[in-house]
């Protein structure tokens, strides 16, 4: 009798953990929705901001080249630590599991830690000033460990008999490389790539003092400008504009949704490939 | 000959970018090290250490600079988001790990992952909308404190605390779940008495992990906690954290001021840096 009313208690009590979880997620993004949308009006999207019409359109370009940027920047680097760790190095050298050590570490840091030092780094020491190309670069030491971190993931799936079928013809180990074994981890590097593209587009922190707060589409790299995400935290901290910020919020929720739905979509069809 | 020889440099040579770029990461971790340390010691001693961590008085105007109540309002905040965050996720990890049929999981693990991909910003607006008037109307004062930061930040976390902690659950052989079974216990206590038990290293990175995420979360609890430079003195009253410290005031602080900034950040950095050792430490046991 009492082994049942346990097996009820500790049943019941899993079964309202779920809907807690389940329940944060339906609150947040249905409020926000439903809240939202009603104020989704064309002057939003004008093509340049005033205090009038609270457009976010410059604040969405801003997004796009943000993200273009920092993956100019991160992506190859990443890509490339994952290819030396994997490919090249000795396994298990001291200087692997340095990396591996340190890119860890990194993964850890806030992103205000991240802002600071972009803003000590970038913006003063290199006279970048507050700039695209300040955040851009902040950014992408902040996503580098997710993306090597996929990548290798990635790349040890691939299996020993493709490298050795390739060295087996003749072929070098950077053919290799690029010829075979780069080509079959493409799904799983491009799921890391995205988990990371969603991860700058919600970014504020590491970009209020390295990318700074303009709220206009910036002339050149040099120049200050704010993402989605910083204009959603200006506005509604300001407090001036709530329905222009939960108009703000519904655009980045759905950016951010999309991406996150192409990143599972890539990720299913790698488990589909296995399987 | 000459094609060897071509051939040879090249595989030199893009050996040596590969390694080059893999230099990077620890580039930049000595980097953020250097710049982080050199910003912030010099103030740290200027103040004096000690004055700086266990000072209870934050006034740049009066050149009075201790951050003890950030550091407690860090620490309270944190371990009020695991109060909330915890127990719920680590419900939902064993229901998704042991009570959801495979249909019902394959549903709910994407919910999970939308939950990690909500931007701190959207959190912290859904917390000034929902929950900052929700504390004010149900418990008096002004909303934003100590309270709305924890129950937000709970919820922050738990996709971290999910996630990981169902991946420990997972690994937990199937034999130990059986042997229960065959000794007469049910499924639920089997469960909570045997399979839970075995995954408690994994579950502790799991909650070490969300650690590590709340104390370091800036934007959303800037915007609920209320940011009151005073010792956290209850529940309702406002707190500030060693982040929104320095995100509030870097935009003005100059001198003594910012490098005072500089060095609540390498205070940050060292919860952080004892953090990361721990998880090693957990991962290194379970291997």
């Amino acid at each position: 009798m009492m082994a049942r009313l346990q097996a009820k208690i500790y049943r019941a009590a899993v079964y309202a953990g779920m809907m807690f979880s389940v329940g944060v997620l339906v609150l947040i993004a249905g409020y926000i929705l439903f809240k939202g949308m009603p104020h989704l009006t064309p002057e939003l999207f004008a093509w340049e901001y005033n205090s009038n019409n609270v457009s976010m359109l410059p604040s969405i370009i801003n997004t796009l080249l943000m993200t273009l940027l920092s993956m100019i920047v991160c992506v190859p680097l990443g890509i490339g630590a994952a290819i030396y760790l994997t490919e090249y190095a000795p396994r298990g050298s001291k200087l692997v599991k340095l990396i591996r050590m340190t890119a860890e570490t990194l993964s850890g840091i806030p992103s205000i830690i991240y802002g600071l030092f972009g803003s000590m780094f970038f913006v003063v020491a290199l006279k970048m000033k507050l700039s695209l190309l300040s955040g851009a670069l902040t950014l992408s030491i902040m996503v580098l460990p997710t993306i090597m971190r996929t990548t290798e993931e990635a790349l040890l799936a691939v299996p020993d008999s493709f490298r050795e079928g390739s060295f087996g013809l003749g072929a070098g180990r950077l053919r290799t490389t690029f010829k075979v074994v780069l080509p079959s981890a493409v799904p799983g590097i491009l799921s890391g790539v995205i988990l990371s593209l969603g991860r700058i587009v919600g970014e504020t922190a590491a970009l209020i003092y390295t990318a700074g707060t303009v709220a206009k589409v910036p002339d050149s790299l040099f120049d200050s400008g704010r993402t989605l995400a910083v204009h959603m935290y200006a506005i509604s901290t300001e407090g001036l504009h709530m329905d222009e910020s939960y108009a703000t919020a519904v655009v980045l929720l759905i950016m951010v949704f999309i991406i996150n739905g192409m990143s599972q979509f890539i990720a299913r069809r790698i488990g589909g490939n296995k399987a | 000959m000459n094609k060897v020889k071509c051939s040879a440099m090249k595989e030199g040579a893009a050996k040596a970018v590969f390694a080059f770029t893999a230099l990077v990461s620890i580039l930049v971790v000595a980097l953020i090290c250097v710049f982080l340390f050199a910003g912030g010691i010099p103030g740290m001693a200027k103040i004096g250490v000690w004055d700086f961590v266990s000072g209870e008085k934050w006034k740049p105007g009066q050149k009075l600079f201790g951050i003890l109540p950030f550091i407690l309002g860090s620490v309270y905040v944190t371990a009020g988001a695991l109060i909330t965050g915890v127990p719920a996720g680590l419900l939902t990890a064993l229901f998704l790990s042991r009570f959801a049929s495979k249909r019902v999981a394959g549903m709910l693990r994407p919910a999970v992952r939308l939950l990690a991909g909500i931007p701190s910003v959207v959190y912290g607006f859904f917390g000034l909308v929902v929950l900052v008037p929700a504390v004010r109307e149900i418990f008096g004062g002004t909303g934003s404190s100590l309270l709305t930061a924890s129950i937000l930040l709970g919820m922050m976390i738990l996709p971290t605390i999910i996630t990981v902690a169902e991946s420990a659950l997972n690994a937990v052989p199937d034999n130990y779940y059986e042997g229960a079974l065959a000794l007469g216990a049910t499924h639920e206590r089997s469960v909570f008495h045997v399979v839970l038990p075995a995954a408690g290293s994994g579950v502790m990175a799991g909650i070490i992990l969300g650690i590590g995420r709340a104390i370091g979360e800036a934007t959303a609890v800037m915007m609920v906690a209320g940011n009151r430079v005073s010792m956290p003195k209850s529940l309702l009253k406002g707190v500030r954290t060693l982040t929104s410290n320095i995100v509030m005031e870097m935009g003005y602080a100059a001198d003594i001021h910012r490098e005072a900034l500089i060095a609540t950040a390498v205070v940050l950095f060292v919860f952080i840096l004892l953090i990361n050792g721990l998880t090693l430490i957990l991962k290194r046991r379970k291997e």
